[in-house]
């Protein structure tokens, strides 16, 4: 009975400080003090009514598209207008922010976060700093880690993350290796220097949601088999969970644990995927002319 | 391991979520319009292999696991997780104790 009572407060924000009382109104921009972040913490995980009717999108002058709310633009929590480089994405905070019935349910507008994060850069961190931070998941990488015992999981994990690891050792001409002491695979620097490379091609906005993706599915391994398009998001998740599945199989599951763990990291996995590839491609539309 | 379901199931996938999601008038909607649009345009290519069109088929599986998953999320959160806390009294109800009354009010009340 006493799980009841524990509110999920921790799901709303983690580093990012949602300051959402700084949206849509007429923003002075302020520097924000403790306490207003305490404030807006608050309000964070106090409910806030829907107050709007229609959503729809626009585009300004500059190609950048934005988000009405009925008649206000959306801003950030930084209190910049928010704005997004192209169509799909425009139209996917939008129905992420169309969805939302009586109460604002922010932990479920996992692309409108994402963008938030990009626009507003809240911990003022620069590319490298990113990059940095990504790849230090490559030491300690999910995929790597192998376990010594009981017996079916040590096979599991050679059957599913075997593939993985040769795919990107193939991919990217690199050497990776998986080990099962505590200290976790030696990677060489050549690795590093070759996925730093890699990295660098990204923008800043794809850069953030890769790393966030990264993140989630604490391996950097995984990420790139999603970014690449050779897994898909049920297939990376379920990878990236394989010890939890092995045991739910074993033992059973529990859904207001275990799956409720699993849709969520589904839900934020596929948005930090789609925010990248949505943030890096650019779409042309040649039309062939049928030849008869 | 890149095995992905056809176009047209992710497409009624992503129709479907978006009337679960928006209810009768979603055929108004931005998405629906959009993704009916997008879904048209890269249907017709000559190539064998057209690798845009395997990005685009990725790009919307993705979509179609967003939608479904914020969607069972949301719906287990309210069922199981959703119901709050309860208030003092309550709580005291469910062991059987009452909490105690003080007439004129307790000491650092006003």
């Amino acid at each position: 009975m006493l799980r009841n009572l524990i509110r999920l407060h921790g799901r709303t924000c983690c580093a990012v400080l949602e300051r959402w009382s700084g949206v849509c109104q007429g923003g002075q921009a302020r520097l924000p003090t403790l306490l207003e972040n305490v404030k807006a913490y608050s309000t964070a995980t106090s409910e806030r009514k829907k107050f709007y009717q229609d959503v729809s999108i626009s585009q300004g002058e500059d190609g950048m598209f934005e988000i009405n709310l009925d008649r206000r633009k959306l801003k950030t929590p930084g209190g910049k207008i928010f704005t997004v480089p192209n169509e799909a994405l425009a139209i996917a905070v939008a129905t992420e922010w169309d969805s939302q019935k009586d109460t604002l349910k922010f932990y479920t507008m996992h692309l409108t976060t994402l963008c938030n994060t990009a626009l507003d850069n809240p911990t003022h961190r620069d590319k490298d700093q990113m990059i940095t931070a990504a790849l230090k998941y490559l030491e300690t990488d999910t995929i790597c880690y192998r376990v010594e015992e009981p017996p079916g999981l040590v096979e599991l994990q050679k059957n599913e993350w075997d593939p993985v690891l040769h795919w990107i050792e193939k991919r990217y001409n690199v050497v990776i290796g998986s080990s099962d002491s505590i200290m976790g695979p030696q990677i060489p620097e050549e690795t590093k220097d070759t996925f730093r490379q890699h990295l660098g091609s990204y923008n800043f906005w794809a850069l953030t949601g890769l790393e966030y993706v990264i993140n989630q599915l604490k391996s950097v391994v995984l990420s790139f088999g999603l970014i690449d398009r050779h897994l898909t998001v049920e297939q990376a998740v379920l990878l990236s969970r394989l010890e939890e599945e092995y045991q739910i199989q074993r033992w059973g599951n529990v859904e207001w644990a275990h799956d409720y763990d699993m849709y969520e990291l589904r839900a934020r996995t596929a948005a930090g995927t789609l925010f990248v590839h949505l943030c890096s491609e650019s779409s042309t539309v040649k039309r062939k002319l049928l030849q008869d | 391991m890149a095995a992905l379901s056809s176009p047209l199931r992710v497409c009624r996938g992503i129709l479907r979520e978006i009337r679960a999601m928006k209810g009768p008038d979603y055929k108004q909607t931005l998405a629906y319009n959009y993704v009916l649009d997008q879904f048209r345009k890269n249907q017709v290519s000559s190539e064998r292999y057209c690798r845009a069109q395997v990005e685009a088929l990725h790009a919307s599986h993705t979509y179609l696991c967003l939608l479904a998953s914020t969607r069972h999320h949301l719906t287990l959160h309210n069922l199981y997780h959703g119901k709050g806390e309860r208030g003092p009294e309550e709580v005291a109800g469910i062991v059987g104790l009452r909490l105690p009354t003080q007439p004129g009010g307790k000491g650092w009340e006003k």
